[in-house]
Parts: structure tokens; sequence; C-alpha cells
């Protein structure tokens, strides 16, 4: 122990003594005057934010007074003690899967498509990418109006058949389904074409003269190298999906008979909606925060190649 | 300190927080004139009209009232106010966030059944002062100024009234052969009526409908029927929710009958509140529970009534908005003058009368407009007998979309009910909270 902290000692005044030259120090300052842009973006838009929720998640904070002082744990007992909160766990994680898989083989399969094909790929992929250009929000609203049992071009077919879109537990998850594959659909294709493109011409013609199929071609050559593109997509749309909130508060408000509530709707229910309490709604935030952080962290590792390094 | 010293900087960011919070209790702590925010208002009985400017806040559905109101005012007085119209859906947001701010207008309108959470999280000014200065106080609407009243002291006006009540279409009456002059004088007519309505077998037409999915509308429609049968939705304090009285099961019982019929408009399964008006707007529904602000708006012939309940009866929600002077403004001198002339007897009768609404004021129920439209004396008469539900939890229990209460009417109406008592249990257990 006390050699350590002579060492210690030793360490530090030998740095005292050696004082770094001026050259060195005026590079340092144009250094932290570089990066001081994007760090006070970085402290003023995020850290200081979660520092606000992570805080008010720890006091008694409704949203008509403000702050009344540190009450933890209680937000967070509140928070696991809600009615709704496994039934809004479950269910995100059912429509993750749900929309992931989907997203990902229809985003694999339309790239595929596209590439393929010579003659129409201009017009297919262009029809493939045009509902990206509509908002989320847009794209709801436009559904909410087809899929109305009211107003929508197919009210009389439903009246017949007595059935709607979002009328039960199920036809409410996939009709939104459905409208999150037709917006996000053709963006995910973009993401897959740039990986396919990235595959060299040449491993494919080599497969070929070794007579591989094309079975054989797609799930050695192709599969492999899309691995950081799967990658990216997966976890781009993991997370977009467990943070799913707009088409669900457009397009079901949670019904019916609170089937569809996601966790952000729960958290937007709690500080907004009757409640109002913006200490439990925060408690959630940082539960949900933890939970992608964890999550993402595994997805990570699992697509992590043990070849690079 | 060359560069940026950390804990320092820290220091510094926490030093100046601390100040604005001492800052921030001194200001509260000062309370006792009346232009300190936050205190009791007792000010001239005509308020002040100075020439200053005002701000003042109201949801979208109350657009027209508002803008009308605002316009007269700014014409007749020095004081100018400026008014800010917020989407439905985020005005409770929008309201928290400024008076978490400290940033609430000097006049704010709050849906009154929220008002009594409000008054008690110290968003509206005491005005009991001035309040009782008005002479004609007995005759403001009960319901109104019962929902902001907290400890005894009073500190909201009712801003723009709008009841619930009974509409039906007198062509439809006819085709299917029911007097159009005469309402369905209890819930078991109303439920007949709509079935015969339903047996003409007209396409695109129905007997009845209403909002299944949205707690509001159907807290706004259906307690009035057990009200008008003598029954009680909940306790005096708003703690405890009684929807196993027999009035109330009578009223889930002839709405699950009347639902099992095919009467009902089928998109009012699914209605969460945006359209739920729409069908009987146009044409399409023989007869409905329907907010009386949109008589004026209504281009066909209808008859209007009370709402019944099960063995006759009638009653009305008196809903709509109330509005008070906010914790925030320092003006709350001219602030009243608003209110004051706002409650006059040129305001009522030739602002709002005159647009077809509903008057605050029963001694001014019979006014000149009114006499020309007896619809508007029944409304106006109808007001009087309504009531206001006090709860401090009610948007939670009742107005949210996954409110306990929506969870009650659609397992009572759509299914077979068995669950009533539990239901009723989880509301209590909200409204207690």
């Amino acid at each position: 122990m006390g050699v350590s902290m002579m060492s210690g000692r030793d360490r530090r005044s030998r740095r005292r003594l050696s004082p770094p030259s001026p050259a060195r120090r005026g590079e340092a300052v144009k250094g932290w005057l570089y990066v001081s842009p994007t760090a006070v973006f970085v402290a003023v838009l995020f850290v200081v934010p979660l520092l606000l929720v992570v805080r008010m998640s720890l006091s008694r904070w409704p949203l008509l007074t403000g702050d009344q002082g540190v009450n933890a744990p209680d937000n967070y007992t509140k928070v696991f003690n809600n009615r709704f909160f496994a039934d809004s766990v479950v269910f995100t994680l059912k429509y993750t899967v749900l929309a992931t898989a989907l997203l990902i083989a229809l985003g694999l399969g339309l790239a595929l498509l596209v590439q393929e094909s010579s003659r129409w790929k201009g017009l297919l992929r262009a029809s493939f990418l045009i509902p990206s250009s509509l908002g989320l929000a847009s794209a709801s609203l436009l559904f909410y109006v087809l899929y109305s049992p009211f107003a929508g071009p197919a009210a009389d077919l439903m009246e017949k058949l007595g059935w709607t879109f979002l009328g039960s537990p199920n036809a409410a998850l996939f009709s939104t389904v459905f409208l999150i594959v037709w917006r996000f659909a053709g963006f995910y294709m973009l993401l897959m074409l740039v990986g396919l493109q990235g595959i060299p011409a040449e491993l494919y013609e080599a497969a070929r003269i070794d007579g591989a199929s094309r079975w054989q071609t797609f799930r050695r050559i192709t599969l492999p190298l899309l691995r950081p593109t799967l990658a990216l997509t997966t976890i781009m749309c993991v997370t977009g999906s467990l943070l799913a909130f707009e088409q669900f508060y457009i397009l079901t408000k949670g019904g019916p008979d609170n089937s569809t509530i996601t966790v952000v709707q729960l958290i937007y229910t709690m500080a907004f909606q009757g409640q109002n309490d913006l200490g439990v709604a925060a408690a959630l935030s940082v539960i949900a925060l933890i939970a992608l952080v964890v999550i993402n962290a595994m997805q990570l590792r699992a697509f992590h190649n043990p070849d690079e390094k | 300190m060359k560069i940026f010293h950390r804990r320092g900087g820290l220091r510094s960011v926490t030093v100046v927080g601390l100040s604005v919070a001492v800052l921030a209790l001194a200001a509260c702590g000062s309370g006792g004139s009346d232009a300190a925010p936050g205190a009791a208002v007792s000010v001239a009985a005509d308020g002040t009209d100075d020439g200053s400017q005002l701000t003042l806040w109201t949801r979208a559905p109350l657009e027209k009232q508002a803008k009308l109101l605002v316009e007269a005012y700014n014409k007749s007085h020095k004081n100018q106010v400026t008014l800010t119209v917020v989407p439905n859906d985020d005005y409770v947001a929008k309201v928290g966030a400024a008076a978490g701010s400290k940033g609430l207008p000097d006049l704010f309108a709050a849906d009154i059944v929220y008002v009594p959470n409000w008054v008690k999280q110290g968003l509206f000014r005491d005005i009991s002062a001035n309040i009782d200065g008005l002479g004609f106080k007995d005759s403001i609407n009960k319901g109104h100024l019962g929902a902001g009243t907290v400890d005894g002291k009073q500190h909201v006006l009712p801003f723009v009234l709008d009841l619930s009540m009974l509409f039906w279409n007198k062509a439809l009456f006819k085709e299917a052969g029911l007097d159009p002059n005469k309402a369905p004088a209890t819930l078991e007519e109303y439920a007949a009526a709509a079935k015969k309505i339903q047996a003409l077998g007209k396409k695109d037409v129905y007997g009845t409908a209403t909002g299944l999915n949205c707690g509001g509308c159907l807290v706004f429609t259906w307690f009035p029927s057990v009200w008008a049968a003598g029954g009680q939705v909940m306790n005096g304090d708003g703690t405890q929710a009684n929807f196993t009285s027999d009035q109330s099961k009578k009223v889930f019982d002839t709405w699950r009958d009347l639902w099992k019929s095919g009467a009902v408009l089928p998109s009012s399964k699914d209605e969460a509140g945006p359209t739920w008006t729409a069908g009987f707007t146009e044409g399409k529904v023989g007869l409905m529970f329907y907010p009386a602000t949109l008589l004026s708006s209504t281009k066909f012939d209808v008859g209007v009534a009370g709402i019944p309940g099960p063995g006759g009866g009638a009653s009305t929600f008196v809903g709509g908005d109330g509005i008070g002077i906010s914790k925030d403004s320092k003006k709350a001198a001219q602030a009243w003058s608003f209110l004051n002339w706002m409650m006059s007897e040129e305001a009522q009768i030739e602002v709002l009368a005159k647009d077809n609404d509903v008057v605050s004021r029963g001694d001014l129920a019979n006014n000149k407009y009114a006499a020309k439209d007896p619809r508007l004396v029944t409304i106006n008469e109808v007001a009087g007998k309504g009531q206001t539900p006090v709860a401090m939890n009610f948007q939670q229990a009742y107005n949210a979309t996954n409110s306990p209460w929506l969870s009650l009417v659609r397992d009572c109406v759509l299914s077979e009910g068995t669950d009533l008592q539990p239901n009723n249990q989880q509301i209590t257990s909200v409204l207690s909270q």
C-alpha cells in the first residue's frame, strides 16, 4: 500500500515537473474547441434531459404542481403495480417480434427482387419507397380513415361481413402491423439494397462456376456477408417497435378493451391522461430505457462476427 | 482554472439552480396583496379596464363561443384579450407544462369535470369575494359554481355550458309512425322508438348511436339517465362508484338489449369520440343523446328534450368549461373585468343567447332569443335540473382511453355484464386514490 502511494505521488510530481509544451497545450485547446459543439449538443439535448428524467422518476412530480420533493422508490412501485404494466410489456414485445420479422423478411425479399429484375427496377424501387416519404402520424391518420367503419371506403363491406379492422384485439394488432409494414418496408428494402450491393460480384461468379444452387448462394454468400446490414436493420427495427406510439395512439388509442397499449403509450397516459403524474411516467421511461440498452447490447453481441477483430 | 473545470462548472450550475429556486419560493411566500400571483382576489366590482393586455386559453371544442365572447369584450373595452385555442387532446398537457413553469395565461377555461382537481392543485385563484358581490349569484349555474368550490371558496365561473339532450329526427319519426312532436318520456320508450326506426329497414339508417369506446361521451350521455331515475353514479365526494344500483343496471340492460337488437349504428362499437355525433348530424340516425351546443349547426328539423331515465324523469349533464383567474396572473383586477362582463346580461343574451347557446344564468333562461325557439327554452330549463359530477380523479376514472369506466360499459353492453361488480370496484379504487 505504501509503495503504491509512493509511486502515485511520484508520478504526480513527475508530471508537475514536466509541464506540456505550449504547442501541445495549444493542440489540446484546439481539440476541445473542435469537440465542443458536439459536446454541448450532447450535454444540452441528451445528458441534461436524461438526468432530469431520472430525478423526476425519484420525486413526487404531479403534472400540474411540479416537483414536490424526493419520494423514491414510490414511483417505481407504482409502475409495477399499474394494472396495465404487465399487459403493455407483453403486447409491446409481441408487436416487436411480429413487426421485426415481417419487415426484415419483406425488406430483404423486396431488395432481392428489385436487384434481380432489370426492366421494372426503377419503377418498383420508387413505388416501394414512396410510403416512406409520408410521416408516420400522417400515415396513421390516412389508415384511420381507410379502416373507419363509418367513413372508410370498405365501410359497406365491413358492415356486410360484420367485421371491422380495429374491432377486435387481433384485428387491431394486424391492421396496425399492416400499416407499419406498408410504411417501412421500402425503407428497409433500401438499407438491404445497399448491403447487397456491397457484396463483391466475383463471389457470386465463383459460386456459379462451382455449380452452387440459388439457395446455396443465398445461404452461404448473401446471408453471411449481409450480416452487418442485418444487424443494423434488426436493431433499428426492434428499437423502433419497442418505442411504438403514434400508430397506436392514432389508430386504436390502446383499444379495443385496452388490448393494444404499448409501453410508450402507457407512459403518455400516465403523464397526460388522468393520472397526470410525471414522476411515475418518468419511472417507466427509465425502466424502458434500461430495457432498451440491455436488448440492444444483447443484439450487438448476437450479431458480432467472431472472425472480425 | 484555465480550462473549464468540471466540478467547478457543476457547482456553479447548482448555485444558479438553487438561487432560482430560492427566488421562486420567495415569490410564493410574498402573497397578500391582490396583485401577487396565487393570492385570493378581491378587487373593485367591475374590475379594472385600463387598456391592459390579457391572455385567455381554451380548448378547441369551445372555439366558436370563446371567439364570440372575446370579440365582443374587446370591442367594448380598453382591455384587450388575446385568445389561444388549444386542440382538445393537448389541453391538459399544455396547461400542465405552463403551470409547472409558472406560465399560465391570465384567464383559462377548463373542462368542468377537471375543475375540482385543478382548483385543488391551486391553478385557479380564489375569487369568492367578487362572486359574492354579484347581485345574481344565486341564479348562476350551480353545477359549474359547485365544481369550482373547494373549502367553501369559489374559484370558477361558467364559461360555456354544454348540455347533453335527447335529440330526435322528426322526419324519421314520422316515417316510422311515431309522433314527431312528442319526445320519448322514458328510456324504455326511447329504446322502442329506436327499434321502430331501425325496422324501417332503410339503407344506412339506424335507430340510435353512441360512442362505446369514448369514456367522455358515455359519461355525458348516460349519467343523466341514472339521475333522471333518481339514482346517483357516485357518492358526494366522488370517491366511490355506484354503478351496481338498480337504476344503473336498468340503463345498461336497456342499451345491451338495443345493441343486440341491431338498432345501434354499428360503428358506435369502436367510436372513440371524433365522429360520435356524425351519424345523427348527417340525418342517418333516428334519435340520440346529443350535445346541445350542436343545435345551432343542425340543419334539419329536430326535437329536443331532457334525457329520460328508466321509468321516466329528465336530466342532463351540465358540461362545458368553467373559467377562472390563473395563479400566475399579475392582472387579477383586469381579468375580473372580463369575468364580470361575461356574466352580465349583455354578454349572456347579446352574445351567447343570440348565437343559440345556453346562458349560464337561470334568471335569463327566458330571453328574447330563446322565445323564438321553444327548444332553447327547454334546454335552458333542463340546465337547472341537471348535474355536474364532482370527483378529483374524474379524468383517470372516466375520460382516459384506458379508464375502468370504459371497461365497465363495454362489458355491460357488448357482452353480458357479468363483471359489473369488479369493474365498479375498479372505478372506486381509481376514484379513491
